[in-house]
């Protein structure tokens, strides 16, 4: 027997593996997870070296091949300036793929930060801050954005900011609902029996037993996110001309649809939907690794 | 079942062998097991946690876990092949002849689903429907003594108290009439009056139903109580088979001779020497057995124990495998059981409450959890509490402590100085001297954090201790709860229940307490476990002149640890006392009935005073004695309408009844004099 192992081995202390190695494991046994994981892998792959492996450059007009249908010469097809598609496709993935993430984990900074305080001191404290966060859970997004565009003009930094603040609330109402529960766990009352700070008991001893939680959140809300930056470039409000972004593709091209050319939004919104669905996969997954 | 004459057995289980599969290698847990339940027998399995009891609860019904298998032999119920029988029989006999009732009704018990929708979906599945099944549900919960079933039917389980869900998962186990009840733990998470009464009912429900029972437990004087026969189960095998009397008053191997050792008996005290522990541990499942199982933790084992597996031998009408049964009584201790008494002076109190309240609001009426509650306590002495779960005392302990606030009124004194009613307003030297080691340690550990955070971190803050001088009191702390540096690098998960427990007890003593109050401390672990926290803690109290403050609903373990006692009922002290004048009595008629309702394990019951039904709710309690509605002795209308004071009947003895001290003792003697 080993060291540890005492009267004896109870299923857990089969269970040799960490927590988190014990996810990992049951990770790599999901179907779903590998799924979803390997299309966002392609997408980021064409995210960071798309460029080098895309046949055209995506920014190249061309006039004379413009709204050329799909051939053997463009994959995907042309746009109305001769764009070739299939690069403008692979390339395109580079701005959604470093927005999203980045305002979803700015939703996770701020949501894991108002869903500790709200969660750990309850009471008033939670009554305001949740009345807040509620009303601000109902004001759609779009108007938000607006009311960021005039404040800070066009940008990604924009575009960060709306979603990330407006996917905040969400993940602060996983994260409270979460602490709340591990509020009556005893190991709370012992820190307090030691005078330890508001901070040392969120931050050290609450925080690292709702990580998986957060974790299954963010990459739900990662995928919306993705949805939302789409959403947000396809308005006009969000990535800016030149990107061959997607969304700002299809905004660009979807006049087209109606004089058949179909090829030049078509491709562009299924990458929106590969990778949207290949993120809530990996969400599953992890949902499911961290739940069983 | 359809078997026209009745089997002469109701299950047999012949060389039967479990092996559960864990990275990629079978391992035994059950090494050929053979045993039989007679018709209508009620059949006891005890042995440390681990040993494979709930395996074969488990293997009986076929419902091992996957990764679990049948390596070998064979069973039968009433005469059937379990192992030849396919899907749709199996199923049918899970549905109609053997029913399974497990520790925590939760598992039986779908939280989603009102009661009553539970049970009549039962009879529904066996054709009766619509009206006749809810006349059938209702009735099975008449059975079972719950008393307003049409109100229970509508609720979901977690409206329940626990002792109430666990009755209608007992309701839900025999609404098919089962020939076979399989009752694994069923008690084990109750508190000792709640207990007393499913033990009470199942008891009689044996009588009506002449179901066989396999009653499997850790709990000895249960098992004792209930089975005429009991097999003690050591690493997946027999080691001791008999009438239940016979195996308890006359073990003839030597494990059941140190299981009986572990408990605190006949009203034994810290002061009359240490419990008897069982040193090492159960071996794992899986591994070689070449001798004797037991060999290793056996203080009588020579060579031959540990090259020869001992046969079971028959020493007419029970079995024993021991090669040396003749002697096994003869077991030396594991822990000398002597001791100094610790010296106690006449010191002044470490702890005064006085007029301590706590009233919550719950659902706009006000719950009266704590009233008036006064008591002090001395250097080096404990403090034991006692009352059913919802008496208030886990509320006290948290009130001393700070962790909930006190109405306004009551004072706390610690060491002659006012302690503040919160905690964040107390100095750092009141909260390092008072603290608390919980019931459940998956709780109260912090799972993220390894034992050595855990114990450093309340040296750094309670002792106020870094860098060396911290490293080397950790060392001390660690062995002076018997831990070993191994442990420190692991997280509290991959320790065992008695292990996580010395954590917890470390941590409390980190900043040299002057006070520690533990809640039900080793209700969650093995007899041999508990004896040896049990001393843990009597060693620790005698060395550093702590005091305790000890909850538990044990009463025997109460005992043996404290000097004093209070009994608690909806909040209020009924009786306070000299430990050993509130257990010899006279006493309250609600210790009277508390002590009572504990099964003991030799058999000499006196009459018993029964309590019946759940505790009165706090929200509004009894006029006049809150007792009276409950209460075996009650004298008459005087009981209903005026509240009897808290009355010194003896000098430090004092109790809160209208009978006066002289009539209890009449009264009391009466009953232990009584034949049974
Ligand atoms: N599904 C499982 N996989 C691996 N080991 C298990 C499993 N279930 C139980 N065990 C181990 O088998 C042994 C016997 O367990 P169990 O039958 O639950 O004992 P008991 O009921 O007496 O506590 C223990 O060592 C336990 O850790
Ligand atoms: S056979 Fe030997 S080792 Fe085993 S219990 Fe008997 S005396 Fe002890
Ligand atoms: S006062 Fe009356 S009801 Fe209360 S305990 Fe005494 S006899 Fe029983
Ligand atoms: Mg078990």
């Amino acid at each position: 027997m080993s060291a540890v192992q005492t009267s004896s081995p109870t299923p857990d202390d089969m269970r040799r593996r960490g927590p988190l190695a014990e996810v990992f494991f049951s990770l790599l046994r999901s179907r779903t997870f590998l799924v979803g994981f390997a299309i966002v892998l392609f997408w980021v792959a064409c995210a960071l070296f798309g460029e080098h492996f895309a046949p055209y450059d995506p920014l190249a007009d061309d006039i004379i091949n413009a709204l050329a249908p799909p051939s053997s010469e463009h994959w995907f097809g042309t746009d109305q300036i001769g764009r070739d598609v299939f690069s403008r496709v692979i390339v395109g993935s580079r701005d959604i793929l470093t927005v999203a993430p980045l305002a979803t984990l700015l939703a996770t900074v701020a949501g894991t930060a108002l869903g500790l305080i709200t969660g750990y001191f309850r009471g008033l404290v939670d009554d305001v801050v949740s009345r807040i966060l509620e009303a601000f859970m109902a004001i759609p997004v779009v108007i938000v954005a607006l009311l960021a565009i005039v404040a800070l003009g066009t940008s990604k930094t924009t575009v960060i900011v709306v979603i990330g603040l407006s996917f905040a609330p969400i993940i602060a109402r996983t994260v409270r609902s979460a602490v709340l529960a591990e509020r009556e766990l005893d190991y709370v009352a012992a820190a307090q029996l030691r005078h330890e700070s508001a901070l040392h008991t969120m931050f050290v001893e609450i925080l690292p037993n709702v990580v998986p939680p957060i974790l299954v959140e963010t990459t739900v809300r990662l995928g919306y996110a993705i949805f939302a930056v789409a959403t947000l470039s396809f308005m006009g409000f969000g990535i800016q001309p030149p990107s061959p972004d997607w969304g700002l593709s299809i905004s660009n091209n979807y006049g087209m649809i109606g004089g058949g050319f179909w090829w030049t939004v078509l491709f562009d919104a299924l990458a929106i939907a590969s990778l949207v669905i290949g993120v809530n996969l990996a969400a599953d997954g992890v949902h499911g690794a961290l739940n069983d | 079942m359809t078997n026209s004459a009745k089997a002469e057995n109701a299950l047999e289980l012949t060389d039967l062998s479990v092996a559960y599969r864990v990275a990629g290698r079978n391992r035994a847990v059950l090494r050929n097991l053979s045993l039989t339940i007679g018709q209508g027998e009620a059949y006891g399995l005890v042995g440390e946690s681990g040993c494979g009891k709930s395996t074969v609860a488990l293997t009986v019904v076929r419902y091992l876990p996957r990764n679990g298998s049948i390596t070998g032999g064979a069973i039968s119920l009433d005469d059937q092949d379990v192992m030849k029988l396919d899907a749709e029989a199996l199923r049918r006999a899970r549905a109609e002849s053997v029913s399974m009732v497990y520790q925590d009704p939760g598992k039986a018990l779908n939280p989603s689903i009102r009661v009553g929708r539970q049970l009549t979906e039962i009879f529904e599945l066996g054709g009766v429907s619509g009206q006749a099944a809810t006349e059938r549900a209702i009735a099975m919960l008449n059975r079972v003594r719950i008393s307003d079933p049409t109100s229970v039917m509508q609720r979901y389980p977690h409206q329940l108290s626990g002792g109430m869900q666990q009755r209608v998962a007992i309701a839900m186990a025999l609404a098919n009439d089962p020939s076979m009840l399989i009752l694994d733990e069923p008690t084990t998470g109750l508190d000792a009056t709640v207990e007393a009464e499913v033990l009470d009912l199942i008891a009689q429900l044996r009588q009506e139903l002449s179901a066989s029972i396999l009653f499997i437990s850790h709990n000895l004087a249960v098992v004792s109580n209930m089975c005429d026969r009991v097999g003690v189960l050591y690493a997946g095998m027999l080691v001791e088979e008999g009438p239940t009397d016979v195996v308890f008053n006359d073990p003839r191997h030597p494990y059941t001779v140190a299981l009986l050792r572990c408990l605190p008996r006949g009203g034994q005290r810290k002061d009359q020497g240490r419990l008897d522990t069982i040193p090492g541990f159960l071996p794992g499942i899986g591994v070689d057995i070449k001798g004797c199982a037991f060999a290793d933790r056996c203080a009588l084992a020579d060579d031959r124990c540990r090259s020869e597996l001992p046969p079971l031998y028959d020493l007419g009408g029970r079995l024993s495998r021991c090669f040396h049964h003749d002697k096994a009584q003869a077991l030396p201790r594991a822990t000398p059981s002597d001791v100094a008494p610790a010296p106690k002076a006449a010191a002044a109190p470490v702890l005064r409450v006085a007029g301590l309240n706590k009233t919550y609001a719950s659902h706009g009426h006000a719950l009266r959890a704590v009233k008036d509650v006064s008591l002090d306590l001395r250097p080096g002495e404990t403090l034991g509490l006692v009352g059913e779960s919802g008496s208030g005392k886990t509320t006290f302990a948290r009130l001393l402590l700070g962790l909930v606030p006190p109405d306004a009124g009551g004072t706390i004194e610690l060491e002659g100085k006012a302690l503040a009613p919160r905690l964040e307003n107390r100095s750092d030297d009141q909260i390092k001297a008072m603290q608390i080691v919980f019931q459940n340690p998956d709780s109260a550990l912090n799972r993220s954090h390894s034992i050595r955070h855990l114990i450093g971190r309340a040296l750094k803050r309670l002792a106020g201790l870094s860098g060396k001088a911290l490293e080397a009191r950790l060392n001390d702390l660690v062995r002076s709860v018997r831990l070993t540096d191994r442990h420190l690098a692991v997280k509290p998960r991959q320790l065992s229940g008695g292990l996580k427990q010395r954590v917890a007890i470390a941590r409390a003593f980190a900043g040299d307490p002057r006070i520690v109050v533990c809640d039900e401390p080793t209700s969650a672990l093995d007899v041999s476990v508990q004896a040896a926290i049990l001393n843990l803690l009597a060693d620790l109290q005698s060395k550093e002149d702590v005091s305790y403050i000890f909850i538990s609903h044990d009463l025997a373990v109460v005992r043996y640890l404290s000097d004093k006692i209070a009994v608690l009922y909806l909040g209020r002290i009924m009786e306070l006392g000299p430990s050993e004048d509130v257990f010899s009595g006279p006493h309250h008629p609600y210790t009277e009935a508390l002590l009572s309702a504990v099964p003991k394990l030799d058999q000499t019951e006196t009459a018993r005073i029964r309590l019946d039904g759940e505790i009165p709710s706090a929200t509004s309690p009894p006029s006049g004695c809150v007792f009276h509605t409950r209460c075996p002795r009650k004298i008459g209308p005087i009981c209903e309408q005026q509240e009897p004071p808290l009355s010194e009947a003896q000098p430090g003895h004092s109790i809160r009844c209208h009978i006066p001290y002289t009539e209890l003792a009449r009264l009391q003697r009466a009953v232990a004099t009584e034949p049974a």
